[in-house]
């Protein structure tokens, strides 16, 4: 299909300049979070107890990671050896082939030790296929000292009624403190995250079971409108750019009374050097409108090995060193218990030295084991996952009908518009794809 | 003048640069035009067959279609308008002799040098951010509630943005074209006592007129292509969803390498009309 | 317009026209400024101008994160490989087209100039898959050839207008003295030539060094430029104002120190030889 022969020669010149190439040197494709680029920061531990392997590393901000990954990955580009990759890719790209089992990866490796839910979201047909870096829920954070300023007493698991009350009590615009916090950057991963959530918890649900979208129910509708209502009313300025990175920095700023977000982003706002109200953080459970299901997410950022890898073992041996119970130990090490990477390995949540430095360690622990890939919503779906939809199509879907929400945050259109618009986006995308 | 000898020898000469040129054109272009009559889905399994003008059809009739046709021009047209109108009173400004010309000079034009991703990131927050951006602290400064410039002014921001880095461009073409502005005739308008706007209009514009059409040309062609700018600030929300935009968006994020690829070929022709309508006017001028 | 102009009236341009260029410099001096700063002074209200604890902290972090180094050079062989490839390839072309034209010649450069406005976006699939095909990717030798195909309309045109410009009567007494047309070339043309070439070199290295969607979609790590280290930073955790003030500036300063150094030459190129 391409033109082969006029390729053919340049093919020949290309491979002698590339045999040149260590085949010990493994390119990793990685998210820019804290969590990353303290990796990045402690990988001489590696390559000095691997003086035969090189890393490479590419850092990029999440979207562009997702596409640079899923594109290379789609085509065989081959350009990655191992790859940050989530819960939703994992068990698709298994499916096609596309990634290295992870097996053998070392006699105190521990496989049994990982956390169950998350090994359970990055399986395909119970073999594991990418080992979690960490792995998160999503709860509430909240100011315990602008909460007692409001006379409110925020619960352990908190209605989206009460809510929406802190959040009013707490916003004082001319103080640029904004009651609550909430993502409403476009992205499957960004807003549609968190809205996903919203609406599982209203009791919507994407598709039914005959794989129609479901946009244009009432329930949709009802949660859509709550989460516009709050974000215009009690958010900072801008919300319809601000992703995760985005609402952390206000929040370490002291500008959110609230924000319902990632639990791994607990230990930034905990931490003292980054955080301007570190020592008056409180945590609370995911909201809930009491449907049955909290709004709260399962998500785990895991390392994979592409089949196309030239450097299949050395991969191995670095997802094995930075997945590893010793990993979390060096992270402790040089940084505090606090600071090691959450929600991945069920030891971490024995040790009593991690419950002690890290309040928000079982809270963590509680939101994660709460929330079921496979039982989403309250009425039943034919597909896995809590705020993305397993299939090879969410990604376009979800990014474009997260514009459609952001739009809507700011301003351009109203949540009626919106969700019709993201209606008519979903079905079309679905016929395309052929359902 | 030429001879048959040089004639040949100048075919030779060229034939290096005009065969990369066709084929850097023609070879993707061929597979553009192949994927776009296919249903091509990466990540379900490739290529899932011939399905005919299928990908056209659907990619006109997208929501997300006209919305970007318009986007675009909005853009261009924005940028255009603001490089061409500030660049001529900036060149006539600098034109006239004053003290530091040469440092003035070197700070109009860094912009230019500047990539587009590093503009992009740096306009997007450190100036447009709604709460620690510089442009936030000048409204407050005033007592006026900070703009959200990326959401509620969308395009506007994008069209600033890039006019900031095409702006030293259009300026330097027109500035070296007012210098060679015939002074005595400019001198001799002046004792005819021909008010200054007058003198604009009658003398400086006409005289222009060969500087703001290559500049029309030149900017047209990077301006069409425009992609860090938005990919950096909106990825596309709010409605600065170019042409350009969209198709990336069906190609990557959503994987639909057919479909792309008929907006590909839209994209394309939709380029060369704009080509063939500026290439009229630039074909005039390489005769004169 | 050599004119004499009035003290006052000299210093009320002076005034004017050093707050507009101030004015557009402004984005860059900020950066550069903030790069300096603690993250916690970056975001200060009010904002500090001037008057703060100067610091070297964030180019440290930035190096030490990122290597800048390797991208720099990645940068420097990139744009500099495409350009010197584009005029080798150009040079010949466009003298040909200055010196003997022929019927076609104004159709070749108006074709040339519309390759130019294809939307890259609409044949990236298929480069990306040709890439792969021929082992391309990330590799510093297919972004050269990429970057020196997208520039050479460019390149051929300005040369084309630049070589135009040198008389044709210089030529024809060189013939009648029994040059050959390598002699005429090397010693008559060429020496007149260089000025264009150097401009044209120069605005070349500027658009290959800025090029920013080949760069990001075709590189990952081996091959990766400038471009791409800046997007590493475009929404990091927490505070990032200094760190990417100081990545931003260490991505522009090498290109716009080149940039004021030839400044004259710029001018000119900047122009295509279109406007004189």
């Amino acid at each position: 299909m391409y033109p082969k022969n006029a390729l053919r020669a340049a093919t020949a010149l290309a491979l002698l300049t590339a045999t040149g190439a260590m085949a010990e040197t493994i390119t990793i494709a990685t998210v820019n979070n804290g969590d990353m680029i303290r990796m990045q920061g402690l990988a001489e531990d590696f390559t000095s107890q691997n003086p035969d392997i090189q890393l490479e590393w590419v850092t990029l901000e999440e979207n562009v990671l997702r596409q640079r990954v899923t594109q290379d990955i789609a085509a065989n580009g081959g350009q990655f050896d191992v790859m940050t990759i989530g819960m939703y890719e994992t068990p698709i790209w298994a499916a096609q082939g596309w990634l290295e089992p992870l097996d053998n990866l070392g006699d105190d490796y521990d496989t049994d030790d990982i956390l169950p839910a998350m090994r359970a979201g990055l399986s395909y047909e119970d073999q594991l296929y990418a080992a979690p870096f960490y792995g998160e829920s999503s709860m509430v954070m909240y100011r315990t000292d602008l909460m007692e300023q409001a006379g409110l007493e925020m619960p352990e698991a908190p209605t989206w009624e009460f809510i929406a009350e802190a959040a009013e009590a707490m916003t004082d615009k001319d103080n640029e403190i904004y009651g609550v916090c909430l993502r409403g950057k476009a992205g499957w991963g960004e807003n549609m995250a968190f809205i996903t959530t919203v609406a599982n918890s209203f009791g919507a649900r994407w598709f039914n079971e005959d794989w129609e979208p479901q946009l244009d129910s009432p329930e949709w509708a009802e949660a859509v409108t709550f989460y516009n209502d709050l974000i215009q009313n009690y958010g900072p300025p801008g919300a319809s750019n601000n992703g995760f990175n985005e609402n952390l920095a206000l929040f370490q700023q002291g500008k959110c009374g609230m924000w319902i977000d990632a639990t791994v982003a607990a230990s930034f706002v905990t931490n003292p050097n980054d955080s301007t109200v570190a020592d008056s953080v409180g945590f609370a459970l995911a909201p809930d409108a009491g449907k049955g299901k909290r709004a709260n997410w399962l998500w785990a950022w895991a390392l994979a090995v592409p089949a196309g890898s030239d450097a299949t073992d050395a991969a191995k041996t670095f997802i094995a060193w930075a997945t590893s119970k010793d990993y979390l130990a060096l992270v402790a090490e040089n940084e505090g218990w606090a600071n090691v990477p959450p929600g991945s390995r069920t030891s971490l949540y024995e040790n009593e030295t991690y419950l002690e430095e890290a309040p928000f360690a079982q809270m963590t622990l509680d939101s994660i084991q709460a929330a079921d890939p496979n039982q989403p919503t309250v009425d039943p779906v034919p597909y896995v996952g809590v705020q993305y939809v397993a299939i090879p199509e969410w990604a376009g879907i979800g990014t474009s009908a997260g514009q459609e929400f952001s739009a809507m945050v700011a301003g351009q259109q109203t949540p009626e518009e919106a969700l019709s618009k993201a209606q008519a986006l979903v079905a079309d995308e679905m016929e395309a794809a052929g359902y | 003048m030429a001879t048959q000898h040089s004639r040949s020898a100048a075919r030779i000469m060229m034939a290096p640069a005009v065969i990369l040129l066709l084929g850097w054109m023609l070879v993707p272009l061929a597979m553009t035009l192949l994927f776009s009559f296919k249903q091509y889905l990466p990540l379900r399994g490739g290529d899932l067959g011939w399905v005919g003008f299928e990908n056209y059809v659907r990619f006109v009739s997208s929501s997300a279609f006209w919305p970007s046709v318009q986007a675009t021009l909005v853009i261009v047209g924005g940028v255009l308008a603001i490089t061409i109108c500030f660049g001529v009173l900036l060149a006539m400004l600098l034109d006239q002799p004053f003290w530091g010309q040469g440092i003035v000079r070197i700070l109009v034009i860094a912009p230019f040098f500047v990539m587009p991703t590093v503009s992009a990131l740096v306009w997007k927050n450190m100036f447009m951010d709604p709460v620690n951006g510089l442009f936030a602290h000048l409204w407050k400064f005033f007592g006026a509630d900070p703009v959200v410039w990326l959401s509620e002014a969308p395009l506007f921001s994008i069209v600033l943005i890039v006019s900031w880095q095409w702006l030293p461009f259009a300026t330097l073409i027109l500035l070296t074209a007012i210098q060679s502005l015939d002074s005595e005739q400019l001198e001799a308008s002046e004792m005819d006592g021909a008010p200054p706007l007058k003198r604009f209009w009658f003398i400086i514009l006409p005289h222009l007129s060969r500087a703001i059409t290559v500049v029309l040309l030149i900017q047209t062609i990077f301006l069409l292509s425009i992609f860090a700018e938005i990919f950096v600030t909106t990825q596309g929300s709010f409605g600065t969803r170019t042409l350009t935009y969209l198709i990336f968006q069906r190609v990557l994020e959503s994987q639909n390498v057919g479909l792309g690829s008929a907006g590909g070929v839209y994209a394309i022709i939709l380029a060369n009309i704009v080509a063939i309508f500026l290439m009229r006017i630039v074909g005039k001028n390489l005769d004169a | 317009m050599a004119r004499a102009a009035s003290p006052r009236r000299k210093a009320i341009t002076t005034l004017a026209a050093w707050s507009v260029g101030l004015l557009i410099f402004f984005p860059i001096l900020w950066t550069m400024l903030t790069s300096f700063k603690t993250e916690a002074t970056a975001i200060a209200d009010p904002p500090v101008f001037l008057f703060f604890d100067w610091t070297l902290e964030n180019y440290s972090v930035v190096q030490e994160r990122s290597d800048y180094m390797r991208f720099l050079w990645n940068s420097i062989i990139i744009a500099g490989g495409s350009t010197i490839l584009g005029i080798i390839v150009a040079v010949p072309a466009a003298w040909a087209m200055a010196f003997v034209p022929g019927r076609r010649t104004k159709d070749i450069l108006l074709w040339m100039l519309s390759t130019k406005m294809l939307p890259a976006v609409g044949v990236l699939y298929p480069m990306y898959l040709i890439f792969i095909q021929m082992g391309l990717l990330d590799t510093r030798i297919g972004l050269t050839i990429v970057l020196m195909l997208v520039n050479l309309p460019i390149i051929v045109w300005m040369l084309y207008t630049y070589f135009k410009e040198i008389p044709g009567e210089i030529l024809e007494a060189a013939r009648m003295d029994g040059a050959t047309l390598k002699e005429e070339i090397l010693y008559v043309l060429t020496p007149m030539a260089i000025p264009g070439i150097a401009s044209t070199l120069l605005l070349n290295v500027i658009l290959a060094w800025n090029e920013a969607f080949w760069t990001l979609n075709l590189t990952a790590a081996k091959a990766a430029p400038l471009t791409a280290f800046i997007a590493s930073y475009s929404s990091p955790e927490g505070l990032f104002y200094a760190k990417l003030s100081a990545a931003s500036t260490m991505a522009i300063a090498p290109i716009l120190i080149l940039g004021w150094f030839s400044q004259k030459q710029l001018v000119r190129g900047l122009t295509f030889g279109a406007v004189k």
